[in-house]
Order: structure tokens, then C-alpha cells, then sequence
């Protein structure tokens, strides 16, 4: 049993299911995202964990107690708001002990909270200012900081740096991370940006329509999606997904593809046990950088396939350069080192990694397994 | 240094500045030469007005007029002057207005940050209440107010006026509310405040403007009623119609410089109000709150 258990939750508004049996076991310490598109019900999954909304169906526990019903100021959890929502008309140090003031804390223990809390996160020298004259960094470090002088069993985020700039996201990212390791708290954090999932977590549920698709490690979900949507939402570019027919020969599974002049080409697949597939259509899963220049492969890759291809066109993009082509009648990208000796409209020998492939049932979508 | 040209929204040209600036002066001298008049004439002997012109400054200046309008004027059958139903209309705008200022908050809080079912109709309820004329409840009013017991007294108009400005009081704060983040309701909520601490301790320090918004709107319409202060006052009837009988006294000479002084002490609470509050009228106490 874990730390915070949801079991069998639905939601449901109305006759509108908007969450399906949601199953997820967050173990103490852990930093889980629950990452998808808009609208595929992260939210509202934190904010039942958080109580803010119903539970129509399931159980949801923290600590092995059932916390359905119980109001968000008795679960123990602390939350951080997208905006933020820190309260106008108190200084920072009166945001910040709020809940402990309404939980009857005593003052000089607050006070004591209040100076521990400030001095991890660094604001003991803002502790008097209205959030008004608070930048956007200082703002979101309060947020946290009302939650972490609650100490609270569970924390949870909702997308609390979507509002901070490019750069600023990435330093209180690290910091977050940082946060996390240090104080080993359990964290479930919404989040609609893949990279952030991946550079935070130590496990990610991706959500698209109610359903959790998948739930792993970054790494699991990275390199072995559940299923086309998992593969094409996370990772940037998105995966490539090429129609190809298996043929088996010598009894090893090969992926029969059409490059961009429609002649067909082999790529014989590592550990797939595609037996039972020879002859039927499939979906080929290939990362943009398992496909690359034959230089720039994997070296410690058993088994790199070349593969000579049209170059579409080629766009650089400093520490990488992307390539566009078509193969198996998609427009897929291969990324490359920065200078590949690559030029757009003729044909190069490219390397695929076929040791990173992976395939998907063209009917269900889901991944079939090695 | 080379002239810029500015050809924005901000920067118009002076001719059309000069004409802004002009209409503004000509309403200006308008509104002030009202008051010009009444200030002045009040300030006069009775005979420098029936026999001379109503613009010029007093040639003597007198206290007197302001006086009699205060302490000594006939109103009705008591040479009372104006200041028993000054007391009366204090008596009654105070209370209604407390009320009604702290009825409207707490329904444009529920009504905004604890939606139940049938919350909408409730408010359209209340802001139909606004479109109804004074003159159509008279008489169901005067009913209601016999059986309470609080017909002809200043409790029975604090109801009457109470009944009457909570569909606008409740439509300010609802608009006011329905802007205010919903994160922080849920995040006081998280941590551990009850519904009324989270109004008392979040919502009402920011409520300010419109709390100021409330008061004068509801103290200038209050004070300024005429019809339900005489159907309703009874004995203490407020000054508004003890103004009128005053000056719509058929009996002996107008004494219009009483009559000045009278209407000026009538409208002197509105005027305070104004200055006062308006000074407090800022915008900008959300600043803050969510967002950079």
C-alpha cells in the first residue's frame, strides 16, 4: 500500500464520466506529474486529492486513511496554486502562517515555521512586504513556502511556474528538484509540459482523455510507451510514427518501410518477438534521435541499420540540427548532431537505432510488447 | 532637439484639447453658479432678495437665515427648525446603511464563492427588486409595516429602505466578488479557514472600493427620499420632507433665504460623504494577489 493511494477513482459531472477508474499508488517521498493536454482531467484529479472536489467513486487515501469527504484543511496537504493566490491584504509572513494560525498553532512555534521556512527558500528579507511588491520569482517562492510551514504529508502543485518567464521556469524547476531531494517530501504535481514532467519526476502518469495511459518512471515512459498517443505526447520533437509491414526472415523479425522515392527497405528489429506478426501491418515508433548520421549513432547500440533516404529539409538549431524526410508516406525528423554534412533535396545514409524502436498494434494503438 | 511627433490616442491635438477643456469649464461654471446662488442668497437679509438680484454677493452678511432654518423655522405646526428631522434621518440612514452594506457583502460572497443550487435564481430575484418603482409596494408596504407593529417609526423605515437596497447592495458586491480569484477561497480553504474567517480574514480587507461604492450610493438614495419618508415617517418624518414643508408653506411671507440655508443643510450629509469617501474610491487593492 502507498503513501497516498487512489483507487478506482471516477468523476463524473452530471452523466459526463471525466475521470475512468483512476488507479495510482504514490509512495512516500515520491515526486509524482501527472502530465496531459488540457482537459484530460490532471486538475481535477489533484484537486480531489486535495479536496476540493467530489469523489463520485473509488477511494482516495493518505497515510492508509480514507480521505473521502474529510475537509482540505483536516487531509494534512498543502497546496500551490497556478496564481499563486496568495492573500493581498497580509505581508508575506502572514501568508505564509495563515494556516498555521488556523489550525491553532501557538505563536512563537508559527514564528519559529516562519523563520526555518524562510531561511530554506531564501525570503527572510521579504518577510514584511505585501505579495503586491513582490516579483514573479519571490511570489512563487511564498507559495511554496506557505506550503512547506505546514509540513503536510503530501504536497501538491498545480502548474505553479506557468506564469514565470522561459528563463526563471528553468531555475525554479532545478530548484524545485533541489526542494525535493533535500527534504524528501511526497509531491503530486500537474503539469501540462512534457520536459518539466520528464526533469522533475521520479514518475509520471500521462492522462489524455480521463484515462491514465501511463504510468512509469521518465525513463519507461520515454523508452517504452504504452502506446501511440504516450509515444507522440511526450518528447519534443514528437516521436515518429511510420507505417511498416513486418517480414520475417531467417527468424528475425524485419520493419518493411517505403523511403521517399517508394522503394521499400528493411530494418531489422532487435528484441521484438514480431513472429506472430510476419506479413501484418504495424506502427513503427522511432525516436528523432535514433535516426542520425552514421557517424553520430549510438556506439553502444548492437544494432545500428543504415537506411539512404531523401532529405527533405534540414533546419539547424544550434546544438542540434533537425531533419525533415518522408518514409513510410509520414513526414518523420531525425536529429542530428549540430554540423551533419547533410544537404536538403538529395539522398543520405542515415543510421537508425533499431535497438530503441518500438512498435504499436495499428488497430489499438498499444505497444507491442517484446 | 528635434520635435517628436506624437500622433497617438493620448497626445490630441490642442484644438481639440482647447474644446475639451472649454465644454468642461462651461458645465463647470454652470453646477458652481448653483451653488453661488444658494450660498449667497442664504447669507442675505430677506429684503436684499425680494428686492435685488438674485446673482449679487450680500450686502449685508448675516448668519441669521441659517439659524432660523436650524433651530427656529415652522415646519408643519412646531417652530422646531430643521434639526429634530436631521436627527431623524441620521437615525435612519445610519443603521440602514450598516445593515445594508454587511447584507450585501455576505450575499455577493455566497453568491459568488458558495454556489448552491438555484444561486442564479436567488440573484436575478434580487436584481428584479431594483427595477421596481417605490410607488407600486406603498401600500403592501404600509400593510407589512402595520402588522410588525413599525408603521410611522424610524426602525419601520430602516426596514422599508433595508427591503429596498439589498437588490443593489447585493448586485455591487456580487459584481465586485465574482472578479475575485476563486484560488484564494480554495487556498484559505486548505488552510483551515472556516467559511465566515475566510470572508472576515480574506474577502472583506479587499472589499474596500466597493464597500465605499456601497455607502455612497446607498447613504445619496437614503437620504435623499422623499416619497417613503413621508408615507412611512410618521412623527419622524426624515428632512427631505421636512425640507418640503418648509418651503411649500402656504402660510406668511417666503422667507427664501431660510429657504437656501434649509435646502443647502439637507444635502450636507451627501456633500461630506462625497468629499470623504471618494477620497478612498482608489482602485488597485487586488494588486498582487494572483499572477506577475
Amino acid at each position: 500500500m502507498g503513501f497516498l493511494d487512489i483507487k478506482n477513482v471516477t468523476k463524473s459531472y452530471g452523466s459526463v464520466e471525466v475521470l475512468h477508474r483512476v488507479d495510482i499508488e504514490v509512495q512516500e517521498a515520491e515526486f509524482l506529474v501527472l502530465v496531459g493536454p488540457s482537459g484530460c482531467g490532471k486538475s481535477t484529479l489533484l484537486n480531489m486529492i486535495a479536496g476540493l472536489e467530489g469523489i463520485t467513486s473509488g477511494d482516495i487515501s493518505i497515510k492508509g486513511r480514507v480521505v473521502n469527504g474529510v475537509h482540505p484543511s483536516r487531509r494534512n496537504i498543502a497546496m500551490v496554486f497556478q496564481s499563486y493566490a496568495l492573500y493581498p491584504n497580509m505581508t508575506v509572513g502572514q501568508n505564509m502562517t495563515f494556516g498555521l494560525e488556523m489550525h491553532g498553532v501557538p505563536k512563537p512555534e508559527r514564528d519559529k515555521a516562519l523563520r526555518d521556512v524562510g531561511k530554506l527558500l531564501q525570503i527572510e528579507n521579504i518577510l514584511d512586504r505585501k505579495p503586491g511588491q513582490l516579483s514573479g520569482g519571490q511570489r512563487q517562492r511564498v507559495a511554496m513556502g506557505r506550503a512547506l510551514v505546514r509540513n503536510p504529508d503530501v504536497f501538491l502543485f498545480d502548474e505553479p511556474l506557468s506564469n514565470l518567464d522561459a528563463k526563471l521556469r528553468v531555475d525554479m524547476r532545478t530548484e524545485i528538484k533541489k526542494l525535493h531531494e533535500k527534504l524528501k517530501t511526497t509531491i503530486v504535481y500537474v503539469i501540462h509540459d512534457q520536459i518539466e514532467a520528464m526533469t522533475l519526476s521520479t514518475r509520471i502518469a500521462v492522462m489524455y482523455q480521463g484515462y491514465v495511459q501511463q504510468l512509469g518512471t521518465p525513463k519507461e515512459i520515454y523508452d517504452t510507451p504504452a502506446n501511440v498517443y504516450v509515444a507522440t505526447f511526450m518528447g519534443s520533437p514528437a516521436m515518429n510514427v511510420i507505417p511498416a509491414r513486418v517480414i520475417v526472415m531467417d527468424g528475425v523479425a524485419h520493419a518493411q518501410i517505403k523511403d521517399a522515392k517508394g522503394a521499400a527497405q528493411t530494418l531489422r528489429f532487435s528484441q521484438h518477438n514480431l513472429a506472430g506478426w510476419n506479413g501484418k501491418d504495424i506502427l513503427l515508433g522511432i525516436r528523432p534521435e535514433s535516426i542520425t548520421d552514421p557517424d553520430g549513432a549510438d556506439r553502444n547500440s548492437k544494432n545500428i541499420v543504415p537506411l539512404r533516404n531523401l532529405v527533405g529539409i534540414t533546419e539547424p538549431a544550434g546544438a542540434d540540427t533537425f531533419v525533415a524526410m518522408e518514409l513510410g508516406g509520414r513526414d518523420i525528423i531525425a536529429r542530428m548532431r549540430a554540423d551533419p554534412n547533410v544537404v536538403s533535396g538529395q539522398d543520405f545514409d542515415f543510421a537508425i537505432n533499431m535497438e530503441k524502436a518500438v512498435a504499436f498494434n495499428p488497430k489499438t494503438e498499444d505497444r507491442i510488447q517484446p | 532637439m528635434a520635435a517628436v511627433e506624437q500622433d497617438t490616442a493620448v497626445c490630441t491635438g490642442d484644438i481639440t484639447r482647447i474644446f475639451i477643456y472649454g465644454i468642461l469649464l462651461v458645465f463647470m461654471a454652470f453646477y458652481l453658479m448653483l451653488l453661488f446662488v444658494m450660498v449667497a442668497n442664504s447669507l442675505k437679509t430677506l429684503p436684499e432678495i425680494t428686492g435685488g438680484n438674485m446673482m449679487a454677493l450680500p450686502q449685508v452678511w448675516t448668519l441669521e437665515p441659517w439659524r432660523q432654518a436650524w433651530s427656529a423655522a415652522q415646519i408643519g405646526v412646531e417652530p422646531t427648525g430643521l434639526k429634530p428631522y436631521f436627527m431623524y434621518s441620521l437615525l435612519m440612514v445610519v443603521p440602514a446603511v450598516v445593515i445594508l452594506t454587511i447584507l450585501g457583502a455576505l450575499n455577493g460572497y455566497v453568491l459568488t464563492k458558495w454556489s448552491f443550487r438555484g444561486d442564479k435564481i436567488i440573484f436575478g430575484l434580487l436584481l428584479f427588486s431594483c427595477f421596481i418603482p417605490f410607488q407600486i409596494v406603498l401600500i403592501p408596504m404600509a400593510t407589512v409595516l402595520g402588522k410588525l407593529g413599525l408603521a410611522g417609526s424610524i426602525p419601520g423605515l430602516v426596514l422599508v429602505h433595508v427591503v429596498y437596497g439589498i437588490g443593489f447592495s447585493t448586485l455591487y458586491f456580487r459584481n465586485y466578488y465574482s472578479s475575485f480569484p476563486t484560488e484564494l477561497v480554495r487556498a484559505a480553504m486548505i488552510d483551515g479557514a472556516g467559511s465566515f474567517r475566510i470572508f472576515w480574514r480574506i474577502m472583506l480587507p479587499v472589499s474596500g472600493p466597493i464597500i465605499v461604492v456601497t455607502v455612497i450610493w446607498q447613504v445619496t438614495n437614503i437620504w435623499n427620499d422623499l416619497l417613503l419618508g413621508a408615507s412611512f415617517g410618521g412623527q419622524s418624518q426624515p428632512m427631505t420632507v421636512a425640507l418640503n414643508n418648509l418651503v411649500q408653506s402656504s402660510t406668511g411671507v417666503k422667507e427664501y433665504n431660510v429657504h437656501f440655508a434649509g435646502a443647502i443643510l439637507a444635502v450636507l450629509p451627501n456633500l461630506i460623504v462625497y468629499i470623504v469617501a471618494g477620497r478612498f474610491f482608489v482602485r488597485g487593492l487586488m494588486a498582487g494577489s494572483v499572477k506577475g
